[in-house]
């Protein structure tokens, strides 16, 4: 395979197809569409289904038909349509199947708007849906990286028998750059599909796929069966870039684009003598806890900075607990955080924390 | 010993596609007809292995425990939705839903008519009995014009609260759906015609024809506040002439021509 110019969401299309995904249903949403009209050609091209359902909770309810039949299935879709995905996300967690969604988030709340925000963070990361589940949050900041994490989650999915939700941006999703694209790996045969899937009981009890415990005491058994394996997960799967943390007295946090920007801010944050790092979960749940309490320990101040107004911020306090310093910088409603914004950030908090001593000057960012 | 063996018929067995549980459903209520006749008809098509249901939500929720076939629950309405996925990902096996009037024709309208338009492959039970059941009899789509319902106390009332829909006509209309019939389950001759409908439903599948429906009218003595014949002569007299029986549509070629019968 050869590096190509992609763009995120036919490459994270293509992706899924290599990786041997059997069938994507979904609903047309803007920033993501790409990968839908991806799908709609290449799926039927290669005798695998494509269904362009008629809503996003449709959509969502046919992966986890497919899922139950032991199908590799995932949809995609935007801020909007995941919220409408939430009652089946809930159903395809409580009945433990396997299921990939792809969020090309989008600035909200309600219809909001189709540039690129992180205000799904909270939706995504602590559940959305009802009941105690959680799901493995991958949080690319590439085209490469929305690639692998397509493959990945697939494989994390089935591992896990859990919900992986990749969770891009408009900006990762409408952007085009150099990336490879893994080779074709064939679709697992009907015949090889999972002992507890639903494939017709030939010579075999009965299988069923359901969400339902009506007695309390069988349902809290679940939950608690959950917690385990979600704690199985926290110790197996996280996954953390830190990024010139050796050194650094002030380290920002954050996740996918935020991340992306931020690294372009540190860098001339450095240039400026500031020893300053990254911090970006690739998990987002599992969180990387003890990489973050880690680097608490050792640096003088933590920015926190997002493409919304704090939802990972939740996390890094939590996660901190008054350690050091945390402060934040945002910018909401599909409005991109620009570098300078963020290195002016990261100067204030350098000078706050007195991590600035052997820096150039302060200077105002030109509005 | 050279006595021979008492002679004896069996008259009534369970079907092998039902399991030997006792259902929740309450005395008189017509589910427990409904689902020996799709478990008949599975037996006799010897397809028990090869059939997937998908379960709703309402008194039918727990239908995954009375079949003896995989079986997966869906949320509420949303049961064509799932039963497209299975039988897109398994489409040489048998895939049917079993949906209630508040699941198939209030919250999940909408994936029903879709699947319906898409043409799915799939086989839809419809329990049409003009309430909601498990949730105490709330006025269901379905309710007819005056019926005393826990949430039309007064008698549903055209104007406030809209007009019963019948959802077969509907249904019927969509170029995707083959095969729609109205049966109803309130007297022996009328359950033997709704089990040769389940027959036909799933032969529809089988023979590739498209989306199939059976819409059949139940019973629900408990929140009619009715004894059980009382319900059954309900559905005769009250619920037939708004919900006509009948064929819809039926796939030509389904049914053998029959000597001496008009086109």
């Amino acid at each position: 395979m050869a590096v190509e110019l992609l763009k995120g969401n036919v490459a994270f299309a293509e992706a899924a197809v290599r990786a041997g995904c059997e069938a994507y249903f979904g609903y047309p949403i803007t920033p993501q569409t790409e990968a839908l009209e991806h799908m709609a050609k290449r799926m039927p091209e290669l005798g695998r289904v494509f269904v362009q359902a008629e809503s996003e909770v449709a959509a969502i309810n046919m992966v986890y038909g497919a899922a139950a039949a032991g199908a590799r299935v995932m949809t995609s879709s935007s801020s909007p349509g995941v919220s409408l995905m939430m009652e089946g996300i809930s159903y395809i967690a409580g009945s433990e199947v396997p299921a990939v969604v792809v969020d090309v988030m989008r600035g909200g709340p309600g219809l909001g708007n189709i540039a690129p925000a992180q205000c799904d963070y909270l939706q995504m990361v602590k559940g959305g849906g009802h009941g105690d589940y959680r799901s493995i949050v991958l949080a690319p900041s590439t085209v490469q990286e929305l690639i692998d994490h397509t493959v990945l989650a697939f494989d994390l999915a089935e591992a896990w028998r859990t919900i992986v939700v990749v969770l891009a941006d408009g900006s990762l999703g409408q952007m085009m750059e150099g990336a490879e694209l893994p080779p074709m790996r064939p679709p697992r045969p009907p015949s090889e599909r999972a002992a507890w899937a639903l494939t017709g009981a030939i010579g075999r009890p009965t299988n069923l796929v359901s969400s339902i415990h009506l007695e309390p005491s069988e349902e809290e058994a679940f939950n608690q069966r959950l917690q385990a394996k979600y704690a199985a997960i926290e110790a197996a799967e996280v996954r953390v870039e830190e990024h010139l943390t050796g050194d650094a007295r002030i380290a920002v946090v954050a996740f996918g684009t935020a991340a992306r920007l931020a690294k372009t801010a540190i860098a001339a944050a450095r240039d400026d003598g500031l020893a300053v790092g990254v911090l970006r979960p690739i998990t987002l749940d599992p969180f990387p806890t003890a990489a973050l309490r880690a680097l608490a320990e050792r640096v003088d101040g933590l920015l926190v900075v997002e493409m919304n107004a704090g939802q990972m911020l939740q996390d890094v306090q939590r996660v901190v607990a008054e350690r050091v310093p945390v402060r934040f910088f945002g910018r909401t409603g599909g409005v991109m955080p620009m570098p300078e914004e963020i290195g002016a950030a990261i100067r204030e908090l350098a000078h706050e924390v007195g991590a600035a001593d052997d820096a150039a000057p302060w200077q105002e960012v030109p509005a | 010993m050279t006595t021979a063996p008492l002679a004896t018929t069996p008259v009534y067995e369970r079907p092998d596609a039902l399991t030997d549980v006792p259902t929740h459903y309450c005395p008189g209520c017509t589910h427990g007809i409904a689902h020996r006749l799709i478990a008949e008809v599975i037996d006799e098509l010897g397809v028990r292995e090869t059939t997937i249901g998908v379960a709703s939500v309402g008194c039918s929720v727990f239908a995954y425990r009375y079949f003896a076939t995989d079986f997966a629950q869906a949320a509420h309405g949303r049961a064509p939705a799932m039963a497209t996925g299975l039988k897109r990902v398994s489409p040489e096996r048998l895939v049917f839903t079993y949906q209630g009037d508040g699941d198939l024709a209030s919250i999940g309208a909408a994936e029903i008519l879709h699947a319906a338009a898409r043409g799915e492959a799939i086989t839809v039970f419809f329990l049409n009995n003009a309430t909601y059941g498990m949730t105490g009899g709330q006025m269901a789509p379905t309710s007819l014009i005056g019926q005393k319902t826990t949430s039309s106390p007064l008698g549903r009332d055209a104007a406030s609260q809209g007009s019963p829909i019948r959802m077969s006509e509907l249904i019927a209309q969509l170029d995707g759906a083959a095969y729609v019939v109205r049966r109803s389950l309130h007297d022996v001759v009328q359950i033997k015609r709704a089990k040769k409908a389940i027959r036909e439903a799933f032969e529809v599948q089988q023979r590739g024809l498209g989306f199939a429906m059976v819409e059949l009218l139940s019973s629900c003595p408990t929140n009619w506040g009715m004894a059980p014949d009382e319900a059954l002569g309900w559905i005769r007299d009250a619920m037939v002439p708004a919900y006509p029986l009948g064929d819809f549509k039926v796939p030509e070629g389904l049914r053998p021509a029959r000597k001496g019968a008009h086109a």
